[in-house]
């Protein structure tokens, strides 16, 4: 049934074997000929300034592109909790092997074998490489590297810096990125923001860019081009996400007939600070790890949660018999580390059944008082000390005396450009790496793997794969971006900005924005249904018509226009809800981050069907108003045999 | 809560800026300062007025893009946080506040609150790194490091590169900064080797770029979100120092 437009290109032979032996199959490029190739990269996270860095390192001519004023801010920097990494320094029996198994299941059997054996394989190297950059990872007292587990894991395999894992590896990867800046050849251009691809002759050929400082309009040319742009949570308004995070580089790509794959996989995550009223803009997380020591619960009573509501007790006066611990109750081989698509249904099935928390009634307790008493205050400070103290400044609540209140909020986007094992799109010369591809997570992301699958993507893979296409590329001159195709493309953006522009409706974009979080909260959050998901596809029709007709853009085109960049962005981010919705409702089954409420189980958990829906779903654009076009990558698994995930014994 | 606001606003970098002042009112104390810009921003859009720019991203305290001076402090009034995480209920209902940008000659404004902060970025590109390439590295254990090493260099990389140091401090230095990166270094083994000189490229990127020098008034310690240490600039200078003697 595969489709024969879809060739994911990973080779046969040996499961651990693939890599080792594609590796040397490949071409590569010499270094005289490195000196007169360029590569585009846009976005600086952990895959694109590791990919900058390490391509600029091999000779190449790399231009990289950020949004903010510093390649540091990008969102990898949030990430709290760590990274995996199959060392096994821990002697408790992890492997390669262990790493790419609990990836694989965790990811509900929705991604390649041969792609997540490769980052369970390269895991490793990439702790060496931090280390030598001087990524202060913790350590024990002997000196050597320090472990922690995580979620959807029974072994210690998770590498950290305290509670800022993400900036340290970033910081590592961004001073890699400054050391090529210096020598020149990587050229970094900030405040700069691609507003769409430049193809000629079938191939990615540069970008048309926006200097968001100055409104300008530019031209880049180069090779290949590279999309890290992360991933597409900010659909829903309130999420994790930093607020600028958006999928505009991606979905142009899209438009140009890259194809976009399992947008329906969207990761909620179970450990977030719950919202507090319709003035918030954001929402923050809370590292997973915290569920390492805390214990999650809410209460047996009604009575119980009517008197927390309005405030007549504490949650700490709550009796330990009246506590209802129901993850450790219905999940007791994992308890609160399962992984995190189990742990947030399960709180909404709390919520649901009226045992929430917090005068929403949209919370579970996170407590901290058995590992306290176990361990010491002074253990758990060390450990979670600033998460505790940002939990303390946003509610004002003290988690060393009262637990902590969370709820789960959209995170992390599984689905992403579809991409071939080297990582290229269905696009010649572009390429997309980090949680702008779809690749490695299939339907579910476990705790601890974005940071390795970017790192890995962008220091071990990428660097290999693009010399096999750049070798195809020597005898071309640099990209002329006085090609009609450049012309062409500027004129369309300008035409596009204008349009905005000259709409001058009556909403803001944050209040359209806003009305699409709603929608796609209500039917494709969590939980979704057919009649649900076809009225999430009337609403965002219709949020789309008011965008074009009463949207409100103030200034002026040619100047720094803070409300015009989230404009251009909240119209990309209708379509690709409208495509998270259009998926969803072609994916009759449950699996991973994807719940159908008409397909579980009695007791309520994920039925996925393996039968008709052992695929990646590929959405090919057909052109403004036309239903996109379902490509099926199949997915065979030839090493592992798909069984229903159990967390419970 | 019901609030008087006094931004800053300055149309381009050669614009002359002025305050401007705009009353809110049906704020939450439960808000953070930057959702009340937002609401503030909404109201001002919907009168047909421009919005105030103000940089910010991640709103969790972490990316070091937020940089308001508030009430003559940066980052605003509370302790340790960024504006993104300082909230309202920090200040009181009929509360006039004064929002201003950061204010050095090394960042110069781009509008309103935005400054140009790449003064940051060229320091760190004069020798904030380890000269390592990707591949080729050992073992991750095999050098170890004493835990209180790895700490104190942990604690030193907890910069978040925002700028509240140099704004903060009446010369404008950026010793904090280059300090933090310095020391966090330092205190590897990793980077010992190339301690000398990367003391002296990125103190004379410093000089060059227009930043002033520092007088230990300890201001930029008070004042940093993620409380680096003073102790990092005493160690800075230790390595500068030794640096030039073995010239």
């Amino acid at each position: 049934m595969s489709d024969n437009k879809l060739n994911s290109k990973v080779p046969a032979g040996p499961l651990a074997e693939k890599w080792t032996r594609h590796k040397a199959d490949i071409r590569v490029v010499s270094p005289a000929n490195k000196r007169k190739l360029e590569i585009i990269v846009i976005g600086t996270g952990l895959g694109g300034a590791s990919a900058a860095a390490s391509l600029g390192e091999l000779g190449y001519n790399v231009k990289i592109f950020c949004i903010s004023d510093s390649p540091r801010r990008a969102h990898s920097i949030a990430a709290q909790g760590g990274i995996n990494a199959s060392k096994n320094y821990q002697n408790d029996n992890d492997s390669v092997y262990r790493l790419f198994y609990d990836t694989i299941k965790g990811g509900d059997y929705r991604s390649r074998e041969g792609n997540v054996y490769r980052l369970a394989e390269v895991s490793g190297k990439i702790i060496d490489q931090c280390v030598a950059q001087g990524v202060p990872f913790a350590r024990d007292y002997g000196g050597l590297l320090d472990n922690r587990s995580f979620g959807g894991a029974q072994v210690s395999r998770t590498f950290y810096a305290r509670g800022q894992t993400g900036q340290q590896l970033l910081l590592g990867a961004y001073a890699a990125l400054n050391r090529q800046i210096a020598t020149g050849s990587v050229k970094s251009y900030h405040r700069h923001e691609m507003l769409d691809l430049v193809m000629i002759d079938g191939k990615a050929k540069g970008i048309i860019a926006r200097n968001l400082e100055t409104g300008k309009i530019e031209r880049f040319g180069a090779h290949a081009v590279v999309i890290a742009s992360g991933g597409y949570g900010n659909t829903f308004f309130l999420s994790t996400n930093a607020m600028n995070s958006n999928c505009s580089a991606a979905w142009q790509c899209y438009k140009h007939g890259a194809f976009f794959a399992n947008p329906c996989f969207a990761q909620i995550h179970p450990t977030c600070i719950p919202v507090h009223g319709d003035q918030q803009s954001k929402l923050t997380l809370m590292s997973e790890s915290l569920r390492n020591d805390g214990r999650i619960w809410v209460p047996k009573k009604k009575e119980d949660v009517e008197k927390l509501r309005k405030k007549q007790i504490k949650a700490s006066q709550i009796p330990e018999d009246d506590r209802d611990y129901y993850l450790e109750r219905r999940y007791p081989a994992f308890g609160n580390l399962v992984p995190r698509d189990v742990a947030s249904r399960a709180a909404k099935e709390r919520c649901d059944a009226g045992f929430g928390v917090n005068d929403t009634g949209l919370a579970v307790f996170l407590d901290f008082s058995t590992a306290i008493k176990r361990l010491g205050k002074n253990v758990i400070e060390q450990r979670y000390g600033n998460l505790f103290q940002m939990y303390e400044k946003i509610v004002d609540v003290n988690p060393y005396e009262e637990p902590m209140m969370i709820y789960p909020a959209i995170h992390y986007t599984m689905g992403g450009i579809w991409v071939d094992y080297n990582l290229m799109t269905t696009i010649p010369g572009l390429y997309s790496i980090g949680e702008a591809n779809f690749s490695d997570h299939g339907g579910n992301r476990l705790g601890a793997s974005a940071l390795m699958q970017g790192l890995a993507d962008g220091y071990f893979v990428l660097p290999y794969t693009i010399g096999d296409y750049l070798a195809g590329e020597i005898q071309t001159p640099k990209t002329d971006t006085n090609n009609p195709a450049f012309e062409d493309a500027e004129k369309r953006i300008k035409e596009k900005l204008d349009k905005i522009f000259n709409i001058k409706g009556k909403q803001t974009v944050d209040s359209l924005h806003k009305k699409l979080g709603l929608v796609m909260w209500e039917y494709v959050g969590m939980a979704r249904n057919e009649a649900g998901l076809k009225k999430a596809l009337e609403e965002i029709a219709e949020i789309r018509k008011e965008f074009w007709s009463d949207v409100l853009v103030p200034g002026e085109n040619n100047e720094f226009n803070q409300e015009l960049e989230k404009a251009v962005r909240l119209a990309d981010f209708i379509e690709i809800g409208e495509l998270m919705a259009l998926d969803a409702l072609n994916r009759k089954e449950s699996c991973g981050g994807h719940f159908r409420e008409e397909m579980q189980t009695e007791d309520g958990e994920t039925k996925r069907d393996d039968e008709n829906f052992m695929y990646v779903s590929a959405w090919e654009y057909k052109g403004e108003g036309n239903k996109p076009e379902l490509h099926k990558e199949e997915l065979k698994y030839e090493f592992v045999k798909p069984s229903t995930r159990n967390y419970k014994d | 809560m019901k609030l008087k606001l006094k931004i800053w606003r300055q149309k381009n970098a050669k614009a002359k800026g002025g305050f401007e002042t705009y009353d809110l009112e049906g704020v939450s104390p439960d808000t953070s300062f930057l959702e009340m810009l937002d609401i503030l921003n909404d109201k001002l859009i919907r009168e047909g007025k421009e919005p105030v720019a103000f940089d910010h991203d991640c709103r969790e305290g972490i990316c070091g893009m937020c940089s308001l001076y508030i009430n003559g402090r940066a980052h605003g009034p509370d302790d340790e946080v960024t504006t993104c995480q300082l909230h309202m209920r920090k200040f009181k209902d009929g509360d006039t506040i004064t929002v201003e940008p950061w204010r050095s000659a090394a960042f110069p404004v781009i509008k309103d609150l935005v400054v140009n902060r790449y003064a940051f970025d060229q320091i760190l590109q004069a020798g904030g790194f380890i000269s390592v390439n990707t591949g080729g590295v050992p073992d991750g254990n095999a050098i170890p490091i004493g835990k209180e090493d790895a700490d104190e260099s942990m604690d030193a990389a907890a910069c978040i590169g925002c700028g509240a140091c140099v704004a903060t401090c009446k010369n404008g230095s950026a010793m904090l900064f280059v300090g933090a990166r310095v020391s966090s270094l330092a205190k590897l083994p990793q980077g010992k080797i190339e301690a000398a000189r990367r003391a002296k490229a990125m103190v004379a990127k410093m000089d060059e770029l227009g930043f002033g020098g520092c007088t230990n008034t300890q201001a930029c310690e008070a004042e940093c979100p993620k409380s680096i240490s003073i102790a990092h600039i005493a160690r800075l200078n230790r390595e500068f120092l030794c640096a030039k003697l073995g010239d």
